[in-house]
């Protein structure tokens, strides 16, 4: 560990006071799905995930990360901040004319630690393994992570990457999922069931594994032993529950917060529940 | 009229698949993917001599394009290839945002364009393509005349860095063009200087043009012919000098006549030199079943075709 659970838990608070500011500082945004995966974003960057600050779009000998529901972007640009890609007074610029912090992620405007645009959904498992495929090769033995909604499995384009990966061998593609059970109009199982992904995937020929998300514990744990699988030429897929808008009371446990912004007495509600751990922007 | 001959037909898939091996054969990152379609691409060569770099997808043409994106990262240069329909309407999202706005070094290539593909019907007859992908920001599209032509666009576009679109075909058709070409993205390509008309053609038309600027030599009409392979970027240069010169002009496409080829030569010439212009396309239409050539002359693809645009065309001129 380089970190201490302790330490991590105060990372993604820190993560999260980020997350419900920008949103409100530009009143638009997805704070839901970015609170509920701050748990799973500070474990991979700040613990997993072999990463080079000093940012190359090839990340050879790196591994590589791709988010899959780009929507997310909060929870993501704060965690690269605090990685050191950016400085994190530019967070303040989310959403905002001239900004490299789009409102969904892009390689367009050169923000470091992008390696490719997501916002529609769907697309970043094909490319997680086109960069998979890659890295093997060129002889990097490197992992591949990925983060997708579940709502976002709707896509039938997900569903041709699930069966190329495992017939393809991928076993250093490490997928998850923020299987928080919402979507925009409602709960998935009344918009459209998932059923059993855990059934689906390994049905597909995946090594499934199952996390909580909003357990710093639980959360690394998981991605360590996933990184543990490989030589199986099973690709792994880590169904992670978690909470739509975990950290903030009021956010939680609904679609509502997906993609609303908190106005001032919000706002001022949900900081009071995040500790400010390392400094606001 | 210049004199064009040829010894043999081919088609130009199979130019494509000449110069994709040969492209594998002088970049080790040159890398193919397909969808169930290796024959039809004329991927073979490739695959034989470097099965590693070889990705068969299946047919999963939206994963193909996600993967290749993807394999740009980490340097290397795929090119993507299954029929023009499943390259682009069917995919238009994933090149858009996977490609084109991420500015992936992805070569989508295309073949069965256009109503040569013939018997198969409408569903595969793209006729919409290369508006689609004009449009993309960024995107480079090409669709060459001729088996040679179609070699050298293959190799320029390896050495390209950025996303490309290359269309090509399906049936045999004369083999007119250098072999040994250098083939320069963007730059017309003179097939014939005349002070009439100009005839703007692309593809398959090229070699239409040719016979129509022979039939028009024996009505005393001197055609200048122009070969744009390259839609995007457009050479507006070598447009706009040879419209000075002839005064009026008729763009020729194997595409409907919205969106494509002619519409970017009317973009260039309404706002730099307001020109009479004719459409040799096709008319808003989906195609049918039929042998590539009862099918060009069926929807107004023909050298005479291409005749009667440039008398009515010459008539509009002031």
């Amino acid at each position: 560990m380089k970190h201490t659970i302790k330490e991590l838990e105060d990372i993604a608070s820190q993560i999260r006071r980020d997350i419900v500011r920008m949103v409100h500082g530009c009143q638009s945004g997805h704070p839901g799905g970015s609170l509920g995966c701050a748990d799973f974003f500070t474990a991979l960057y700040f613990e997993v995930l072999n990463h080079n600050k000093e940012f190359s779009m090839d990340g050879v000998g790196e591994d590589l990360f791709f988010l899959s529901n780009g929507h997310i972007s909060p929870v993501w640009y704060s965690t690269l901040a605090h990685a050191g890609y950016f400085e994190k007074s530019e967070l303040a610029t989310f959403r905002k004319l001239d900004s490299r912090l789009q409102g969904h992620p892009t390689t367009h405007e050169h923000l470091p630690g992008i390696r490719i645009a997501s916002g529609s959904l769907g697309q970043g498992m094909s490319v997680a393994i086109g960069a998979a495929l890659t890295k093997r090769l060129n002889g990097d033995k490197s992992y591949v992570f990925t983060l997708h909604g579940d709502g976002e499995l709707q896509e039938g384009q997900n569903w041709e990457a699930a069966m190329f990966a495992p017939f393809h061998e991928m076993d250093r593609l490490i997928c998850s999922v923020d299987y928080n059970g919402q979507q925009i109009d409602g709960p998935t199982k009344k918009v459209l069931s998932l059923d059993s992904l855990q059934a689906k995937f390994e049905a597909f020929g995946w090594h499934v594994i199952n996390t909580d998300g909003n357990d710093m514990q639980s959360i690394v744990e998981g991605l360590h032993y996933a990184k543990t699988l490989t030589g199986k030429g099973k690709p792994i897929m880590n169904l992670m529950s978690t909470q739509m808008g975990a950290g903030v009371d009021y956010m939680m446990g609904s679609h509502k917060w997906h993609g609303t912004a908190p106005n001032d007495e919000q706002l001022a509600a949900a900081l009071a529940q995040l500790p400010e751990t390392l400094g606001d922007y | 009229m210049k004199k064009y001959t040829y010894t043999e037909k081919k088609d130009t898939r199979s130019g494509f698949g000449a110069g994709l091996h040969e492209a594998g054969k002088k970049n080790e990152n040159v890398v193919a993917l397909c969808a169930d379609l290796v024959g039809s691409l004329k991927m073979d060569a490739f695959i034989k001599d470097f099965p590693e770099r070889f990705t068969q997808v299946g047919i999963a043409e939206a994963n193909m394009i996600g993967i290749a994106a993807g394999m740009t990262i980490g340097g290397k240069i795929p090119f993507t290839g299954t029929f023009a329909n499943f390259s682009t309407g069917r995919v238009y999202d994933q090149i858009r945002q996977s490609v084109a706005y991420s500015n992936k070094n992805v070569k989508i290539c295309a073949s069965h364009a256009g109503l040569t593909l013939g018997e198969d019907g409408a569903t595969h007859q793209i006729l919409e393509d290369i508006g689609l992908m004009k449009m993309l920001p960024g995107m480079v599209v090409i669709n060459p005349c001729d088996y040679n032509q179609t070699k050298a666009a293959t190799l320029a576009i390896a050495e390209y860095e950025g996303p490309v679109y290359l269309r090509f075909g399906r049936p045999v058709i004369p083999v007119f063009t250098d072999p040994d070409q250098k083939f320069e993205i963007g730059k017309a390509w003179m097939v014939n200087e005349g002070t009439d008309v100009t005839i703007i053609a692309t593809g398959h038309m090229v070699w239409k043009a040719i016979e129509a600027g022979e039939k028009l030599a024996e009505l005393g009409i001197d055609a200048e012919i122009i070969n744009i392979h390259t839609i995007k970027p457009l050479d507006d240069e070598a447009i706009l000098k040879s419209v000075k010169k002839t005064g009026c002009v008729v763009t020729c496409e194997e595409h409907n006549k919205f969106g494509g080829l002619g519409e970017s030569v009317a973009r260039l010439l309404t706002t730099e030199l307001p020109t009479p212009q004719e459409f040799v396309a096709t008319n808003d239409t989906f195609g049918e079943s039929g042998t590539p050539d009862q099918l060009m002359s069926k929807y107004g693809l023909d050298a005479v075709n291409i005749v009667e645009a440039v008398q009515k065309v010459i008539g509009r001129k002031k």
